[in-house]
């Protein structure tokens, strides 16, 4: 359908603004690859710190792109799938909100001012304006979905009848997940950290920032990937030229999500102290729980795929992996689905060995856990967005897509730079290699009495991935900013391709309504957290620090 | 539901049960330990090395920017070490590869854990946490003779 310019212009912005930053986000990412092998041994490149820049990849790719390419992804849905637009003060008020908490992360950043990570751990301090910006992208996030109720009620309205659509569950499932897990981060960000970090209050509960925050952030590792299995659910099987292989497997997926998303953030901690073992182990069988949806994605989709290969004429057990549409510049999307699940099977088993309880102490904070998520969030939930990105801007700019050959070729050539980066990640962390370190500085520098040859293979396949990575991402800045600066040649509209179901299922119930799992997840999310911030406040304390990352004096002290 | 897509299901909670039974195996028959929680007291935050007995070590470690106290350790071969860490400043981490000893060492709180070096040979801990600039720099050992 067409679409107001109010809303044509607040996607276009919400698209086009995260994928340039995304090229600052993607630079310091090869960098920090240069650094590691030791091919860089200094601590800062033009100006930019290694820290600061991984600060910068962290926040850019992880939390801004991913956040504004969701809402972005969400209105798309919505238009296409109620035939409605949003009201436009929840469109508008979210993007103002968010572009403005983008650009204020940026300048801090940039200034040097929030070198502190994307997890920024208290007690080393950001500066309060990036806890306040990081605050309102979030919440911009929130006003768009407070702005998607009303399109569906209208629709419920006129089609009584009729099921939420698959894609608009998926969304539905995964903003409101992000809903209630970002509660406890905001109150992190504006009601600790901030006053902190401005010098109202002195102290901080360093255990408890630790839990909120990834009370937050590991459901958002979901709302990175739920997008991309809308996609796998709704449009694959489309474009792979199948159907979906179960429509109640999809619905059941999503809703599983919803439960189990928002209590496991524990398994982070596993290797903290003032967490008990009983909730650790808790927390660890909800962690295998969570990827049973992931599991039944693999088959659903696997399933959909086969059927696709068997409707293009395959025969045997086989061949329908190679009747797929790989490489065909006429469906060039199809490269970004399969890439990204590719990458996404490794992905998912590698994340299970990081929530098995006793066995995280073998990878925690090593660069296995890098190597485990550039597999899902630079794998299946990047490949995603760079997909949809130039599908929905050209869709909805009207704006034509030159170069189709190389956007065929950058999902492939990007999956195979994962492949590298990450073996060479979870190989070194096997051999202990620290994550978030400038390892060229001390340990693969051969002049540093820290040296440790056996760091040096898996760093240089990591850098050379990372290169491979860095070459698809330039190609796809080529051609994403091409089509920005091209005249349009079409009018503004809004459309998805829409897989059918392969058969009519009766319909269960109890996968048409979101509340009773709402409320499954509440009584997860207390039986795990009730224990752990006990805990916390029975093993730790607060304490007097505030420190910048340059400099080991305690900033609270020598103000006494 | 679709019969196919239950075997799946099924099929994935056995392998799921399956990895969660080698977890209970390794954790409680192999005794391999989680870090323990204890209370936060003020004197965890002074770095010392008590010899209990002639292979029972105590060892008090105190992470701060950028540097562990103590840096070297010494224990002969064959002795248990319960480690007790904190950090003074802001997060660190404490990982021994060789052992499997992975702690984050967070201020206000005290972590422990304990293991046993049985082969002589240096043993290099290393921060695994950000911790700021001089991050990079922060290692120390245990030789075990």
């Amino acid at each position: 359908m067409t679409i107001s310019k109010s809303l044509k212009t607040t996607i276009l912005i919400g698209l086009a603004m995260p994928m340039s930053l995304f090229i600052l986000g993607a630079y310091n990412g090869v960098m920090q690859t240069l650094y590691r092998a030791g091919v860089l041994q200094r601590a800062a490149t033009a100006g930019i710190n290694y820290y600061q820049g991984l600060t910068m990849h962290g926040v850019i790719n992880a939390i801004v792109l991913t956040t504004f390419f969701a809402v972005m992804f969400g209105h798309f849905t919505i238009v296409h799938y109620l035939q409605r637009e949003p009201p436009r003060w929840s469109y508008i008020g979210s993007l103002v909100l968010m572009v403005t908490g983008a650009t204020i992360d940026l300048v801090v950043m940039v200034l040097g001012k929030a070198s502190a990570l994307y997890t920024f751990y208290a007690p080393l301090k950001a500066s309060a304006f990036f806890y306040i910006g990081t605050a309102m992208l979030i919440i911009g996030s929130w006003i768009a979905f407070a702005g998607w109720l009303k399109p569906w009620r209208e629709w419920k309205r006129e089609h009584p009848d009729e099921k939420m659509p698959i894609a608009i569950l998926g969304t539905f499932v995964n903003f409101t997940m992000w809903f209630m897990s970002s509660i406890p981060v905001i109150y992190e960000l504006l009601v600790l950290l901030t006053p902190w970090a401005m010098g109202t209050t002195d102290t901080v509960h360093v255990p408890l920032t630790r839990t909120l925050f990834w009370m937050f952030g590991h459901p958002l590792v979901y709302f990175w990937i739920l997008p991309a299995y809308v996609g796998y659910y709704t449009i694959l099987p489309k474009i792979a030229g199948g159907k979906l292989y179960s429509g109640n497997a999809a619905r059941m997926a999503f809703l599983l999500f919803l439960v189990l998303s928002t209590p496991v953030g524990v398994h982070h901690q596993l290797s903290e102290g003032a967490i008990s073992g009983g909730v650790k182990l808790w927390v660890s069988v909800l962690t295998f729980a969570v990827s049973i949806p992931s599991f039944m994605t693999a088959f659903t989709v696997g399933a959909s795929l086969e059927y696709a290969g068997r409707r293009r004429g395959a025969r045997g057990l086989l061949q329908w992996m190679k009747k797929l549409p790989w490489l065909r510049a006429d469906n060039y999307l199809f490269g970004y689905f399969i890439c990204g699940l590719i990458l996404f099977i490794f992905g998912g088993l590698s994340g299970i060995v990081n929530g098995s309880y006793t066995l995280n102490q073998l990878v925690h904070n090593t660069g296995w856990v890098p190597g485990h998520f550039h597999m899902t969030v630079a794998g299946p939930s990047i490949l995603f967005i760079l997909g949809l990105t130039l599908y929905m801007f050209h869709e909805v700019s009207g704006k034509p897509l030159h170069m189709k050959l190389t956007i065929t070729i950058i999902p492939y050539l990007w999956m195979i730079g994962v492949a590298m980066l990450s073996h060479g990640l979870m190989a070194g962390g096997l051999m202990g290699e620290p994550r978030r370190t400038n390892l060229g500085m001390s340990y693969t520098n051969p002049d540093s009495p820290m040296f440790n040859s056996h760091w040096v293979p898996s760093t240089t396949l990591t850098m050379v991935g990372g290169i491979v990575m860095g070459t698809a991402a330039l190609l796809y800045f080529i051609c994403f900013f091409r089509m920005l600066f091209s005249k349009p040649v079409a009018a503004a509209r809004v459309s998805l391709p829409e897989s059918e179901e392969l058969h009519e299922e009766k319909d269960i119930p109890l996968l048409l309504t979101m509340k009773p799992w709402v409320v499954i997840c509440l009584v997860l999310v207390a039986t795990t957290y009730v224990p752990t911030i006990k805990n916390v406040f029975k093993y730790g304390k607060p304490v007097k620090n505030q420190y910048q990352m340059e400099n080991p004096v305690n900033i609270i002290q020598d103000e006494k | 539901m679709d019969k196919y897509e239950l075997r799946a299901i099924a099929l994935s909670g056995g392998l799921l049960a399956v990895f969660f039974f080698a977890v209970l195996y390794n954790s409680y028959s192999r005794n391999l330990d989680m870090p323990t929680c204890l209370p936060f007291e003020k004197t965890f935050e002074k770095s010392e090395v008590n010899k209990i007995d002639d292979n029972l070590y105590e060892v008090y470690i105190v992470a701060h920017m950028w540097a562990f106290d103590p840096e070297e350790i010494e224990i002969p071969a064959g002795s248990t070490v319960d480690f007790y860490l904190t950090a003074k400043d802001v997060v660190h981490g404490f990982h021994i590869n060789e052992k499997g000893v992975n702690m984050m060492a967070v201020p206000g709180t005290i972590n422990k854990i304990t293991t046993r070096f049985d082969s002589p040979g240096v043993y290099r801990f290393v921060c695994n946490e950000f911790c700021g600039q001089g991050h990079q720099n922060m290692m120390g050992k245990i030789i075990v003779r």
